[in-house]
């Protein structure tokens, strides 16, 4: 039968605590506890990278991290990135003026890692950024768009564009 | 106006914010779960299940087996219902079958109030076989003594069809003619679309909603009438937004179980989502084909005449069948026209996963056959292969007598000067002659032939509502489906652009509900901006000219002298605005006097076809040691008709190309020849191209005016994956003097053939 464990994170800022079966996901948690919904499901074994979300700072495919590991922690889904009026992040506005979007399914995954690569404040040169966002797939853009959005709102937040 | 510019996506905004729902999404939390119980052998039937002891886990709701569910056969093919029985789709299958033909068919289904008990009931379920052997290969499948499928099908054979012109054994006795042959053959692969196929179902008074990852919901409508022998009206089928379909969705994958399940549990809500594993195996991939082409040549090059045979795996079940081969088929009289020609095509059934649409349907596998194979001519002959293609391929003024299609403008010149400039074809092409160290570049190109939408083969009709808002704005529903593709955009430009108002006035409802959005068939054939422009446009006109009848009562001005130009109503001799639309609507709505609500629907049959013409070129780098090929740099130049929107078209070809390059290069479902089951059903061992596999990815246009259009437009969808795999192909011909006649050219492939060639 199952078992349950009361877990106590912060999501996208707030402080929150839920009881949770101990064989759950943190994606199934983030979609079935939180109504997070930008939180994919493509493979569920961590090969996709559409459930990506940031923990404590570092990009995790949240499919293959348990739920009651996130006890303790600070998660950021892409419903995070929203400004307090709705303003859209920058990474979010280079997606839609990039034409980084088809169908949409990998694409809050992606935003999670290219948050974590934007966060970083390094330079990375374009080859970089390929191997830096590797770990999610797509199907529908060939990655070309994705890659100018990213590369984009890297060089804007250095000031170098 | 709006129709020729990149504007942003109507979507774009939901869908980076997360806030765009799709299946999963909308489903409610306490739905009942679905699991279905995959067979473990390839051939052979079910002499018992036993489900006791899945029926004492907590949680198990009910198990349904093949012995429950009603013999009602049923077709899955996502193509227009024929009303001729000699032309509808093959009806092969079952719910649940109890006679097994591929690994992993569906022989029973749990329902229970969790994942985790359903998914621990299917490992308790007791199944007893009767197992038959299995075949796997084509030609193997066609011997008389292999096992046979399906009764209605001896031999194996689904289809064979033929194309016969002239008289190809007279011409071969021409004198001095060359002869060349070879066979071609390109792999089994899956659309590997992000979002797996779900769908859930529940039942409202004596109807049952369904709402799937579909692209195509009022022929999904139509199956699941078949399959549970309801009326069809008693179905309705909810498309929200898909995580991309390629064609595996343009066919019922579990919408008639899911169906069928909820009404076993009361009309509660099941939810059957499929696994990554699961869509691999037990929904749809691209037929693997064999292709054998033997070409009698002069010296010059010209053809004299020409042989082609194709043998198209089609695996367990009929699904879209023999289209598929014929489709490629057809293309090979026409690409290069030659007087003597013939052709045969066999779809033929083995005990392989279920192969259907996927995108390019047939096309991809008859380019690599057909430009790998014109390459090796021209390499043979010592003649420039871009310049021979040029002399060769089919002339300006070309028409299909069947199809009535006509090639209007010298698009293959066109799109191949494109594509030589970008890729400095000529300096290289010599550059890379005589290389002998193990590293070696070389360049190639192929072109492609494709058709838009499915006229004549089948029924091509789209249908428009609009509906004039009380604020003047427009709301759009077409059956047209938002895949991915950019559809509900260019719909909203092409709409805007006929009212005269700013397609951000045009709200497109992306949901399509069978039982509110207009019939149509959808998503497939690269049909959609083609087919929905005629009913957009008509039905944009009977809006504009019930706008204008209306503005007559309020501005005493007669109709024809009224135009609506950016959301204003003016008169056109003098330009002077009457009234603004938006004024005109509410006066319309709340009008004491004369209260009308504003709408306009029409149906328009599409009669006419336009074929979509290109090319790519592709430089390669091959370590010969390593038996590893690199991709340099890679471009794409199409004849796509004018662009709606050019940004979402060039995004549109960086997707097809890089499943051209994964085709060319990596992908491939692998088969145990012993057991018969899929042997790469994940991301990890199915090599599905990443970031890390492409290099920049290159896509031009060359845009002519498609006369026989509504906006000038035609066929791109699947265009772009169509000539990439044949260009890069012939690019490693050119570095290494190996022709590679089987994709995707791993090293295990590269190794054997630079072995046989005394390379290493």
């Amino acid at each position: 039968m199952a078992q349950y464990k009361l877990v106590k994170c912060t999501i996208n800022g707030k402080e929150t605590e839920t009881m949770i079966d101990v064989r759950a996901s943190l994606t199934d948690m983030l979609r079935n506890d939180y109504c997070l919904t930008s939180v994919k499901k493509g493979c569920e074994v961590g090969e996709c990278g559409a459930c990506n979300v940031i923990i404590d700072g570092e990009c995790f495919n949240s499919c293959i991290y348990l739920a009651v590991w996130a006890d303790g922690k600070n998660i950021r889904t892409l419903e995070s990135l929203l400004g307090p009026n709705g303003e859209l992040a920058d990474i979010q506005q280079a997606f839609i003026d990039e034409a980084a979007v088809q169908c949409g399914f990998c694409t809050p995954g992606f935003i999670m890692t290219a948050v974590q690569i934007l966060e970083s404040g390094r330079r990375y040169t374009r080859e970089e950024l390929r191997k830096q966002l590797s770990g999610n797939l797509c199907r529908c853009t060939g990655y070309e768009n994705i890659l100018n959005a990213v590369e984009k709102t890297m060089l804007q937040r250095l000031g170098q564009q | 106006m709006s129709v020729g510019q990149s504007v942003p996506r109507v979507d774009a905004l939901d869908k980076v914010i997360g806030r765009a729902k799709y299946t999963d999404d909308l489903c409610e939390k306490n739905a009942y779960i679905a699991k279905i119980l995959h067979s473990t052998i390839a051939n052979g039937i079910v002499k018992s299940i036993d489900v006791s002891e899945a029926m004492k886990i907590p949680g198990v709701v009910k198990v349904v087996t093949c012995f429950d569910v009603p013999k009602y056969y049923f077709p899955t093919a996502g193509h227009p219902w024929s009303t001729d029985p000699v032309h509808q789709d093959v009806a092969d299958r079952l719910l649940l079958t109890d006679r097994i033909r591929y690994y992993g068919d569906e022989i029973a289904a749990v329902i229970a109030e969790t994942e985790i008990a359903a998914k621990q009931a299917l490992e308790v379920i007791k199944v007893e076989y009767e197992e038959y052997p299995f075949i796997l290969d084509v030609q193997e499948a066609m011997k008389p003594e292999a096992p046979q499928l399906h009764e209605a099908y001896p031999g194996n054979i689904l289809a064979h069809s033929s194309v016969r012109k002239g008289n190809y054994e007279e011409a071969i006795k021409e004198p001095g003619l060359i002869k060349f042959e070879d066979w071609y053959e390109t792999p089994t692969v899956q659309h590997c679309h992000i979002e797996n196929h779900i769908c859930y179902a529940s039942k409202e008074g004596n109807r049952i909603t369904v709402v799937s990852s579909t692209q195509i919901p009022h022929i999904i409508r139509r199956i699941v009438g078949q399959a549970l022998g309801i009326p069809w009206g008693d179905v309705r089928i909810i498309k929200p937004y898909i995580g991309g379909g390629f064609g595996n969705k343009q066919d019922s994958l579990y919408e008639p179980l899911c169906a069928y399940l909820t009404t076993q549990v009361g009309g509660r809500t099941v939810k059957l989502d499929a696994t990554r594993e699961e869509t691999f195996v037990s929904n749809r991939v691209r037929h693997a084909i064999r292709s054998h082409i033997i070409s009698w040549v002069r010296p010059d090059g010209s053809f004299v005449a020409r042989k082609l045979e194709c043998f198209s795996n089609q695996g367990a079940y009929a699904s879209h069948g023999h289209g598929i081969v014929a489709k490629g088929m057809n293309s090979f009289p026409q690409l290069y026209p030659c007087d003597n020609i013939e052709c045969d095509s066999y779809t033929v059934f083995t005990n392989r996963p279920v192969a259907g649409a996927m995108r390019g349907y047939g096309i991809p596998q008859a380019m690599f056959a057909v430009e790998s194979h014109t390459e090796d001519i021209a390499c043979r002959l010592g003649i420039d292969p871009v310049e021979y293609r040029r002399k060769h391929v089919m002339p300006v003024g070309y028409v299909d007598a069947f199809s009535k299609n006509e090639n209007y403008y010298d698009s293959f010149n066109q799109c191949l000067d494109k594509g030589k400039k970008y890729m400095d074809f000529d300096r290289k092409f010599k550059e890379y002659q005589n290389q002998t160290g193990p590293v070696r570049k070389g360049v190639g190109c192929a072109v492609f032939w494709y058709n838009t939408a499915v006229w004549p083969i089948s029924l091509e009709s789209s249908s428009c509502r609009m509906v004039l808002n009380q604020d003047g704005s427009i709301q759009l529903q077409l059956a047209e489906t938002e895949i991915g593709q950019g559809a509900d955009t260019v719909f909203a430009q092409m709409a805007g652009e006929v009212l005269g108002i700013p397609y951000e006035r045009v709200h497109v409802i992306s949901t399509q509900d069978t039982d509110v959005a207009p019939f149509g068939t959808s998503a497939y054939g690269s049909r959609q901006t083609y087919v929905a422009g005629f009913s957009i446009k008509q039905t944009a006109m009977l809006m504009k000219e019930r706008i204008l009848k209306y503005a007559y009562e309020l501005t005493r001005m007669p109709a024809f002298e009224l135009d609506i130009v950016e959301g204003q109503i003016v008169r056109k001799g003098d330009g002077r605005v009457m009234i603004s639309l938006s004024d005109l609507a509410t006066e319309a709505l709340y009008s004491l006097e004369h209260s009308e609500h504003i709408t306009s629907e029409s149906t328009y049959q599409v009669k006419s076809n336009a074929y979509s013409f290109g090319c790519c070129f592709a430089e390669v780098e091959v370590d010969i040691p390593l038996c590893k090929v690199k991709l340099l740099d890679i471009i794409n130049v199409h004849d796509a008709g004018k662009l709606i929107n050019p940004a979402l078209a060039e995004a549109q070809v960086h997707g097809g190309m890089s499943m051209g390059i994964g085709y060319a290069m990596a992908e491939q479902l692998l088969f145990d020849p012993k057991t018969g089951k899929t042997l790469n059903d994940n991301l990890l061992d199915y090599k599905l191209s990443t970031f890390m596999d492409h290099p920049h990815l290159e896509a031009q246009f060359v845009e002519n005016y498609e006369p026989t259009s509504a906006f000038g437009t035609k066929a791109l969808g699947e265009p772009p994956v169509c000539p990439v795999a044949p260009a890069i192909r012939n690019a490693v011909l050119h570095a290494t003097g190996v022709a590679i006649n089987d994709i995707p050219m791993t090293p295990h492939v590269l190794f054997e053939r630079f072995k046989e060639e005394g390379l290493i």
